[in-house]
């Protein structure tokens, strides 16, 4: 051991240098090996789509015209949007299924994006430090609810009490899954806004409180302006989840496929049509094709939104510093 | 020099073999190891594919045998693909199917029923609906029928409740009472006929369908072939004189090239002792000329 006359590596200027090199590697490999996962994953589930612009047969009966247009017999959209694929003659319309996804993601959003916000708000500026200090992890405890457990607790609770308190006649409807999915997507909002908020620079509430203003009319007029990109970032990010939760959506949503605006019908989203379905359809089916096409356009609509949210958060943080 | 290197790479993985042929070739020797059997399919059938499972492997040590639900129509696109080599369907495969499974497989396809069951139709216990044709009953699952009055009950909405299209339930359903058409858009969608039952129980102007032995809390209804017969209960006699119209038979689905292990326990199945749990669960046994003796 003593006895090696071999330089070590990992020692001196040129160790240093080698080390340096090596970690450079390790971690831009991995911020590599990120992006790589995702192209793939949509290069996987694309491929498995494509039959149905290559494969004659499967585009007979699931193709573009099929999934946005078709329409059948009927006298109301209800009766002409059908998603039916099991039957002599399958039915492979999404729209009552892009219907759905959204009307439970408004009401999730319409429910956690107000909450979330005066929550965060109230948080950073108006709770004593004490209160401060265990509302935070406690609103995160939140995310760490499975959403399978939401999802039944709506299905067996919340579902129930709706139903009392507001005479549904659906049981399962968009309010019951849009509750429950509001609930999931609270601390998301919650924690990006509160982080937004609490990292406005003193100065700004201390020159509003100097010229007068009132500690309410700091945080709305002072605080949450400054705070904007982060609080719409945040929104992003709850439409994003929103858009791809299953379960719960699965299990409180009473998965009917209806082409209907009405947020006291039951609803079915593309994530659970692909959850429920992709176990029974046969390799090589046009269902197959289909739900895979639902995963590649679920991709899209994230990585869209998700890419328009940045960029629109980029603007707003460039315009309050004052650049464009 | 990178974005060339990264794109070669995506290209390189996205060309990578064609995975439609790997499931069938790598699973053609047998759906498992030796000793365990696999079974996959309805959630109609899960609970009595567990008993069975259960009480084989008691008196046969050593042989393990795994039973999963999703659906028959999850458990027949399994046996095609060349995951399982047993399924359990509570519906007839169709013929393009039996065909894909001898053409994927390479091997016979065997069908063997293994119990009888009643598809009955709930309604909530508060429902003072007794008895329905199968025209009306047709009528309501496609939505021509949309409140309650229409077939005698109270001037509420008709709320449906019905399984996944992934369930052989569901089909046998659309097949013999709706004559294939589809179903009513608004017909709530569930995942096994526990949940079908739990939905209408907490519901008073639901109504749903699945197998007889799940019926807890909820009351099944008498069917009528038309107006004017008379309305038929889902009991065992009457399943096994047939007069119950929507009866079935539970099936085990399987290739002649499946392991001893397996056949031996599908003769098992049907032998008394294996009938005897179908009772247990609240499903009807074969009728005794179709049984096989125990070996």
């Amino acid at each position: 051991m003593n006895d090696r006359r071999k330089v070590d590596l990992t020692r001196g200027v040129k160790g240093r240098f080698i080390r340096d090199r090596l970690m450079t590697v390790v971690f831009t490999g991995a911020g590599w090996v990120a992006i790589l996962f995702i192209a793939l994953i949509f290069v996987f589930t694309f491929r498995e789509a494509l039959p149905i612009f290559t494969e004659a047969e499967v585009a007979k009966e699931a193709n573009l015209h099929e999934f946005f247009v078709q329409k059948v017999e009927g006298e109301t959209i209800e009766q002409q949007y059908i998603w039916q694929p099991v039957g002599d003659v399958p039915k492979f319309s999404f729209i009552p299924l892009i219907l759905g996804t959204l009307k439970a993601t408004f009401v999730g959003l319409l429910f956690a994006c107000p909450i979330g916000v005066a929550a965060a708000l109230f948080s950073s500026e108006f709770a004593p430090p004490k209160l401060r200090e265990w509302i935070k992890p406690v609103i995160e405890l939140l995310a760490g609810i499975p959403s399978v457990v939401l999802g039944f607790f709506a299905l067996l609770v919340l579902a129930s009490w709706l139903q009392n308190m507001f005479g549904f006649t659906y049981r399962l409807n968009a309010w019951n899954a849009g509750l429950a999915l509001g609930i999931a997507l609270l601390p998301v909002v919650f924690t990006i806004s509160e982080d937004g908020m609490s990292s406005v620079p003193r100065h700004y509430r201390e020159g509003s409180l100097a010229l007068g203003a009132s500690r309410f009319q700091t945080a709305w007029k002072v605080v949450l302006p400054a705070a904007l990109p982060a609080v719409f970032a945040s929104f992003v990010l709850a439409f994003g989840r929103a858009i791809g939760e299953t379960m719960i959506l699965l299990m409180a949503g009473g998965n009917a496929a209806i082409t209907s605006f009405s947020l006291s019908d039951p609803l079915r989203t593309l994530s659970a049509t692909i959850a429920a379905e992709l176990g029974e359809v046969v390799f090589g089916d046009p269902h197959y094709s289909a739900l895979f096409f639902m995963g590649t356009l679920l991709f899209v609509m994230t990585f869209v939104s998700n890419s328009v949210g940045q960029w629109v958060v980029g603007r707003m943080q460039r315009r309050m510093q004052g650049e464009s | 020099m990178k974005r060339v290197l990264t794109l070669a790479l995506l290209l390189a993985a996205a060309c990578g073999g064609d995975r439609r042929e790997t499931p069938a070739g790598a699973a053609a020797p047998s759906g498992g190891s030796n000793k365990a059997i696999t079974i996959k399919g309805s959630d109609t059938m899960v609970i009595l594919g567990q008993r069975f499972a259960e009480e084989y492997m008691k008196n046969n040590p050593g042989v393990v045998v795994q039973v999963n639900g999703g659906g028959s129509g999850t458990g027949i696109a399994a046996l095609i693909n060349g995951t399982v080599d047993l399924a359990q369907s509570s519906r007839p495969m169709k013929d393009g199917e039996k065909a894909d499974v001898e053409k994927k497989r390479n091997a016979k396809l065997n069908e063997t029923p293994v119990a009888l069951d009643a598809l009955a139709v709930f309604v909530n216990s508060g429902n003072k609906v007794q008895e329905l044709t199968l025209d009306q009953l047709a009528q309501v699952y496609t939505g021509k029928i949309t409140n309650w009055n229409q077939i005698g009950g109270a001037n509420a909405p008709i709320v449906l409740y019905g399984r996944e299209n992934s369930s052989g339930t569901y089909e046998y359903f659309k097949e013999h009472v709706l004559a294939k058409a589809d179903f009513a858009p608004r017909t709530q969608t569930l995942q096994g006929t526990a949940a079908v039952i739990n939905a209408v129980s907490r519901d008073v102007n639901g109504i749903g369908y699945g197998g007889i032995a799940y019926a807890q809390g909820v009351r099944p209804i008498g069917v009528k072939k038309d107006a004017a017969a008379a309305a038929v209960e889902p009991t065992e006699a009457n399943v096994a004189n047939g007069t119950y119209p929507i009866a079935r038979n539970l099936y085990f689905y399987w290739i002649s090239t499946a392991s001893p292990q397996l056949q031996q326990f599908v003769r098992w199945a049907t032998s008394p002792e294996g009938q005897k749990m179908v009772e247990n669960v609240g499903y009807f046994p074969l009728p005794e000329t179709t049984r096989t003796s125990t070996q």
